[in-house]
């Protein structure tokens, strides 16, 4: 079954900086899918089109049947995502704890269940408890990761979304951090998007990927078959990327 | 005919600023009326102008109360009217100095950062992380500031007349050698409602202008620190220029001249 279905989505800024040039992609129900690119080429653009952030200039975005540009159902529509923003994009005036129980008190206005699902969630992604109380500017990179991952997840999804989830983590931190995306997607059963131009999260991640460049999927698929896929810019993405782990070694 | 060009250029990216923010202000204003509110954020912000905006006012008001003692009664003294003294300052203060004096140092100290903090919470994802969680990021952040402003204004400004006429009466009394009892008497008979009362109303609208031009520049900077550097100065400046601009046509208003 087909979750989110871009159709021939395309976004110029001010009129003239085409940044998206007719994607059309389809992502099933379930499926962990992810977004190659080089920096710049427009990843996290095409995520905020998807959630409405930004306006898409022209075709459509449908998710399970409701279409981005309906106005009218705009919070059906919304309430199927949560982002895990590059950079967390926890509230600097709430607590970690705060930040959980303000987003679910969007949907959920009884106090004490915010409270005790947001315990939750924070106790999941590994957080201490005297991490709750302080706030994001107080507590580590990572730390804060895990806690909008928290955030992301006690909104019960149907689709999530991860910008970057390993950009500016150490390596083992974002090996952990990479773990629990693991996890809950297998956990949920739910849809999972992740945008990176990291190939090992995606072989660690990917049930597809597909290859975003100067505005088009170049190319969708299995990440094993991407090394012999054909597609002259999507084998240089694959060799680049093993190349310099190898130099690294 | 190039400088002409760019005198027009110049004068049409005006106007359109000027539309954007008066738009921008409506939006704002009309959401005050209408929940949902959030309790949380808009006590944080009365405390953060009405509290902590307290001493620079103060201070502010002490001063440009005694220097006005001192002046008036130079200008006075010219004219054997020092028993004026008092009266001007009374009037001076509640009409005129209290509400820009207070208006331009909390536009200093409030608009700069409230265009900060905005500037900076787009550039960290924090407004669209908003506008995921369905919450209008003009209720959740213009709003509060914009209800601060209005309430809190009023309230520094009748500290910053009490402050101010005390440091009045203080030159008075001990530099300028006034009698006690006959400055307060004067000060008391000088003083109509309508000087406060004008005052008060001037420090609202103020409150509301700097508010509201600091949220605007928070919102539409460019990113990047020297985005967010200018969106500081600008909101700053602007809000500083409005205060003054409204200040006049606000005492037009109220003394039908
Ligand atoms: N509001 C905007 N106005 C004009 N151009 C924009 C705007 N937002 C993004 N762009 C342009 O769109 C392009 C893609 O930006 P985007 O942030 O999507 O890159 P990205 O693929 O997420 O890169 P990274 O991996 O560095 O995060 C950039 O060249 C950027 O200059
Ligand atoms: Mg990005």
């Amino acid at each position: 079954m087909i979750k989110v279905d871009f159709k021939n989505v395309t976004k110029t800024f001010e009129g003239r900086i085409e940044v998206l040039k007719g994607i059309c992609l389809q992502l099933h129900n379930g499926e962990s899918h992810i977004i190659l690119g080089q920096s710049g080429c427009g990843k996290s653009v095409l995520m905020k089109c998807l959630l409405g952030i930004i306006p898409i200039t022209s075709g459509d975005i449908v998710v399970d049947g409701i279409s981005v540009l309906d106005k009218k159902q705009r919070r059906q529509y919304m309430r199927k995502f949560s982002v895990l923003f590059q950079g967390g994009a926890l509230f600097d005036s709430m607590t970690v704890l705060e930040n959980v129980e303000f987003a679910l008190n969007q949907i959920n206005h009884d106090a004490k269940t915010c409270r005790s699902i947001a315990e939750e969630k924070l106790i999941a992604v590994g957080l201490d408890q005297n991490i709750f109380t302080r706030y994001p500017a107080e507590i580590s990179g990572g730390m804060q990761k895990r806690a909008a991952l928290a955030r992301a997840l006690a909104m019960a999804p149907e689709v999530i979304i991860f910008d970057e989830p390993t950009s500016g983590l150490d390596p083992i931190t974002g090996g952990v951090v990479c773990n629990l995306l693991k996890d809950t997607i297998a956990g949920t059963g739910i849809t999972a998007i992740t945008i990176t131009h990291d190939l090992k999260v995606a072989e660690f991640l990917a049930d597809r990927v597909s290859v975003l460049n100067k505005g088009h999927i170049e190319w969708t698929g299995k990440e094993s078959e991407m090394s012999r896929c054909g597609n002259e810019f999507v084998e240089r993405f694959f060799r680049a990327s093993k190349g310099i782990i190898n130099h690294r070694k | 005919m190039s400088f002409l060009a760019t005198l027009g250029r110049y004068s049409l990216n005006s106007l359109q600023e000027i539309g954007r923010v008066f738009i921008f202000a409506c939006t704002g204003l009309r959401c005050c009326f209408a929940p949902p509110f959030f309790l949380r954020e808009i006590i944080h912000q009365l405390i953060s102008i009405g509290f902590y905006c307290l001493p620079i006012v103060g201070v502010t008001a002490i001063f440009a109360g005694m220097v006005l003692a001192l002046q008036t009664y130079i200008g006075c003294a010219r004219w054997n009217a020092e028993s004026a003294v008092a009266g001007v300052v009374v009037i001076g203060l509640t009409r005129e100095l209290g509400p820009v004096f207070a208006g331009l140092m909390v536009a200093g100290r409030m608009s700069s950062s409230i265009a900060a903090e905005i500037g900076s919470m787009r550039v960290s994802e924090q407004i669209d992380a908003l506008r995921t969680l369905h919450v209008d990021p003009i209720r959740f952040l213009v709003v509060p500031r914009i209800i601060a402003g209005i309430t809190m204004m009023p309230f520094l400004v009748l500290i910053a007349d009490i402050v101010g006429i005390m440091g009045g009466f203080l030159v008075s009394t001990t530099v300028l050698n006034f009698a006690i009892g006959s400055y307060i008497n004067q000060t008391v008979h000088s003083l109509e409602m309508i000087d406060v009362i004008s005052g008060l109303v001037k420090a609202s609208v103020f409150g509301f202008a700097l508010t509201i031009l600091g949220c605007y520049h928070g919102f539409y900077s460019d990113l990047g620190a020297k985005g967010i550097g200018n969106a500081t100065t600008g909101a700053v400046v602007s809000a500083s220029i409005l205060i003054l601009i409204l200040n006049y046509m606000l005492t037009a208003l109220f003394f039908g001249i």
